[in-house]
């Protein structure tokens, strides 16, 4: 059994690439090179150089002293939060943007929920010169208005989804009919491990840097490549996706998802995918998604807007369904307090989606020596605003 | 034979109406295909709604979500079509999406519209290997034909594979484009459609996408067998009501 992608696009039952015709040919053209440019040494050496000096990579692996004294294990945080624009979106949007400049592309689309991948693409976009299109739901612009500054800022063109429920599912539905009508200039940034093969595996493979350096920071500070947990949320689950990467297929290495419960699990506002959700077909991919009986795509809820997409990636509903990774769900109430607490512990304001993987030690106990890795997937300057009002500081 | 055979063998260019189910009102479905028929209509795509219906336009998308609020479901619609066989005898089609299919169990959809007398299905995001691998045999099993999609952009070696599984027509889409977007054809398209005809495929062509008018209607059907209009006639049905599509098939025939 293996736990990465076969040969046909698949995680296991999941994934593959139910695609309208009009889609195929700009698909295909990506599936077929895809792995092709990824392997070229110009490619590689250019991606690894922009990742070092402008994104700053390798983040921190970062041992959490008064974290884990208060949880009583051995906690690191991975500091996608230290990168350019504040999150790890950035590492797929400069490796898509370079993907685009050798697929002769002159024109950029993306969609965006909280706006985060919105800015990563703006920023790449900017860097290389390209035009830039962001799809964002009608309701997200209203509640994002700082992240849609920094897109225009960054000279992007920022266009509401104005149809279905105006948000990032809807963005996602008018970016692929862009595509659509632009089949031959244009390339699209997917900002997470969803849509057609082979977007999930290529996002992965740009993610997977986090596993990496994970892999060499961790002998240096604790003589094995090997931690006991890797933790991360996940919405549509990119960041989890590069987190678990290179410890896929090691089971000693436990993998935890922490996806989204809104009010509750069974309050009718949640996006805990895995436990609500069904085998079917979302934005080309078959994987688990939130839907009625009837098969129409429902619409999701948490605090944190970049974890409120209906589905997950086609990956991660195959590690839910293997058992190979532990699903677990946290409310907004618990993720606000885990976000506060690590501001007051570590010093560090955490995106609230990163509070979810923060507020699972208060839902599992870990041994004294075991080495758990969370994946701080960006930074709370965006939800500064949501922070104040929850707390009323 | 199917229905969809026998059409396409009439000496004469068809003219085929998609439309929503469920859209205006949930209890349209019936009156609209029954009165489509009765003026003239060769062939009709009847709608099944969807939440996020990738390749359409804003007109396709505001028609299926309207008749979803009205409460249109797979079951509501397979109830509502029990006995159209009664009374309407040209080809039906359903299109769709493949996930509620997929929801509803594809073995389970087959059998229904079989029972009902439906002939086809358009299904825009399977994809032609998917279908071919594993759902070929259940459509056949029921006598459906499975109607498949070319592009501007589709290569020769594509359209030739998919005229070899091919068993009705090819939905030829008549640009780059989601549904209801273009006014009008220009030299890019004509050349598109006489490029197509001059292949000389198994399966005769029937162009969809941005046909609106007389115009367009002959435009389309100088190379191809016929043409497939949705957002100018769900426009349409959205200003006149349901009474009033004589006066829609009048202008796209042209009949006094």
């Amino acid at each position: 059994m293996t736990y990465n992608i076969n040969n046909k696009g698949y995680y296991g039952e999941f994934g593959g690439a139910y695609i309208p015709e009009m889609l195929y040919p700009n698909v295909e053209e990506l599936r077929q090179n895809y792995l092709k440019i990824m392997a070229e040494p110009s490619f590689k050496e250019e991606f690894d150089q922009l990742l070092k000096d402008y994104v700053g990579r390798p983040s921190p692996l970062y041992f959490a002293k008064r974290l884990s004294e208060k949880y009583n294990t051995k906690i690191y945080l991975k500091r996608e939060d230290l990168n350019h624009t504040g999150a790890h979106k950035v590492n797929n949007t400069i490796g898509q943007i370079l993907m685009a400049q050798r697929l002769n592309k002159t024109r950029i689309i993306a969609e965006t929920g909280a706006g985060q991948h919105g800015v990563a693409t703006a920023t790449v976009c900017a860097l290389m010169g390209m035009e830039c299109i962001v799809y964002m739901g009608e309701i997200d612009i209203a509640r994002q208005a700082p992240n849609v500054a920094r897109m225009k800022m960054l000279g992007a063109e920022v266009r509401p989804a104005l149809s279905g429920s105006r948000t990032l599912k809807d963005a996602t539905n008018e970016a692929i009919r862009d595509w659509i009508n632009n089949p031959v200039d244009t390339h699209y940034i997917i900002g997470s491990v969803v849509g057609p093969h082979p977007y999930p595996d290529m996002v992965a493979r740009f993610q997977s840097v986090v596993s990496e350096e994970i892999q060499w920071q961790l002998k240096e500070k604790e003589g094995t490549t090997k931690p006991d947990y890797v933790i991360a949320c996940v919405g549509g689950g990119s960041n989890a996706a590069g987190a678990f990467y290179h410890y896929l297929e090691d089971t000693d290495v436990k993998l935890i998802a922490v996806e989204a419960a809104g009010k509750g699990i069974h309050s009718g506002e949640s996006a805990a995918t895995s436990v609500l959700g069904r085998e079917g077909i979302i934005h080309g991919s078959k994987t688990l998604l939130m839907q009625t009986n009837d098969g129409q795509i429902t619409e999701p809820y948490s605090i944190s807007a970049g974890l409120d997409y209906p589905g997950v990636g086609p990956m991660h509903a195959h590690l839910y369904k293997t058992g190979r990774a532990e699903f677990m769900s946290i409310t907004d109430d618990e993720a606000m307090k885990s976000g506060l607490e690590l501001s007051q512990l570590e010093g560090i304001i955490p995106a609230i989606e990163t509070s979810h993987s923060l507020a699972i030690f208060d839902h599992k106990k870990f041994k004294e020596d075991d080495v758990v890795v969370i994946n701080l997937s960006g930074r709370g300057d965006k939800d500064l605003q949501n922070y104040i009002d929850y707390f009323k500081l | 034979m199917n229905r969809i055979q026998s059409k396409l063998q009439e000496d004469k260019k068809l003219l085929s109406i998609y439309f929503s189910a469920g859209y205006p009102r949930l209890e349209d479905t019936k009156e609209i295909i029954e009165s489509l028929e009765k003026n003239g209509v060769d062939m009709i795509e009847i709608g099944l709604p969807f939440s996020d219906p990738l390749a359409d336009g804003p007109t396709i998308q505001a028609s299926s979500t309207q008749a979803l609020k009205n409460g249109m479901t797979t079951e509501t619609l397979f109830n509502q079509l029990k006995d159209i066989r009664e009374t309407v005898s040209i080809p039906l089609i359903i299109m769709g999406y493949f996930n509620p299919m997929l929801q509803y169990g594809v073995e389970a959809f087959c059998k229904k519209c079989q029972e009902i007398g439906i002939d086809g299905l358009i299904i825009p995001d399977l994809p032609v290997d998917v279908y071919n691998e594993q759902y070929k045999s259940i459509f056949q099993k029921y006598d459906l034909i499975n109607v498949f999609l070319i592009t501007p952009q589709t290569s020769i070696e594509r359209i030739n594979f998919i005229d070899s599984i091919s068993e009705g027509f090819i939905y030829m889409v008549s640009s780059a484009s989601v549904t209801g977007s273009s006014s009008g054809f220009g030299d890019e398209q004509t050349s598109y459609f006489k490029r197509i005809a001059d292949m000389n495929l198994n399966n005769p062509q029937i162009v969809g996408f941005g046909i609106s008018n007389n115009e367009t209607f002959t435009q389309a059907t100088k190379f191809a067998k016929g043409a497939i209009i949705g957002s100018a006639f769900i426009k349409h049905l959205s200003n006149f009501g349901i009474d009033k599509i004589k006066t829609f098939t009048d202008l796209i025939l042209k009949n006094k």
